[in-house]
């Protein structure tokens, strides 16, 4: 499998998340932002970070360079992209995946392991873990309030295009284990053709017990064919 | 450019709140926005609020979540 990682000025978990794709045997290029040319990928992942300082809205300037045009054809021609953090911000910027981001309701930066709950695992991304399994996976961001219009977020519900919520450690989903406003819990979503996840939690944290847990380590090896 | 109505404006909604414990309390509502301040060469003012409009929709709003308005500065 070959991914290519698309790195920003201002993305910082690039690095991360090409230790956790090396560690899964993908076979991973780093591709700046400048290039027009995506070299043939099975997987283009967006990392996280703060792509321009976040400038004007988070992941409005990076969903407008020049190697988002290769990566908006490369998924619509059914390449699987994966948007972590900033990264799911700049795929809502770029029209690849609806909604959008807002500040946190409590308009704090939030940094913390949370429970999520895998809603969907019919997925290319989420198959090898069962479904309603509950994860405890890293979150750090600012702008992760899950906003959608009605129509789209009952699309995602009887599409079933939910792929995380947030809870708790018992799986409990309610206003309690929300932790910064996003709609109905929602953690991740994909596209109706299910070939793009976005996603707020941070797998590429997870993939080692010295510092984390395995948690995120499935995300990847789901999507290893 | 501000937040739609519907759309929870939680900055605002705290500038609300210290505005009120200030004394102001004949406040209805207050919405936080921005303002670009933008300098356009063209000849016909129609022309360019049309420019100025597709600069808008292309990046400078979210439509899902922001309303915007064009005022002509003197």
């Amino acid at each position: 499998m070959k991914s290519s990682v698309i790195v920003f000025p201002g993305s910082n978990c690039d690095r991360d998340i090409a230790v956790a794709l090396e560690k899964l045997q993908f076979k991973n290029q780093m591709i700046w932002h400048k290039e027009t040319n995506l070299p043939k990928s099975d997987l283009i992942v967006i990392p996280g970070g703060f792509s321009y300082g976040d400038y004007l809205r988070s992941g409005a300037i990076a969903g407008k360079s020049l190697i988002i045009d290769e990566v908006i054809k490369a998924a619509n021609s059914g390449c699987l992209v994966l948007g972590i953090c900033n990264g799911f911000q700049i795929l809502t910027e770029t029209g690849l995946l609806k909604g959008t981001l807002l500040r946190n309701k409590n308009l704090k930066f939030i940094n913390k392991d949370v429970h999520i709950k895998v809603i969907n695992n019919n997925t290319k991304f989420s198959n090898k873990y069962k479904k309603n399994q509950i994860l405890k996976i890293n979150i750090a961001h600012n702008e992760g309030n899950y906003f959608t219009d009605h129509s789209h977020l009952s699309e995602l519900n009887s599409e079933n295009l939910i792929a995380f919520k947030y809870c708790d450690e018992k799986g409990n989903i309610n206003e309690n284990t929300n932790p910064n406003g996003s709609l109905e819990n929602i953690a991740g979503i994909l596209n109706s053709n299910k070939n793009i996840l976005g996603m707020m939690p941070h797998p590429e944290r997870m993939i080692d017990e010295i510092i984390s847990n395995k948690d995120g380590v499935n995300l990847f090896s789901s999507l290893m064919k | 450019m501000t937040l739609k109505k519907d759309v929870l404006d939680p900055q605002g909604k705290v500038v609300q709140n210290t505005l009120v414990n200030l004394g102001m309390n004949n406040l209805k509502s207050i919405r936080q926005g921005k303002h670009f301040e933008i300098e356009i060469d063209e000849e016909h003012q129609a022309s360019a609020e049309k420019k100025i409009d597709d600069m808008c929709k292309k990046l400078l709003v979210n439509l899902i979540i922001e309303d915007y308005k064009i005022n002509k500065i003197q």
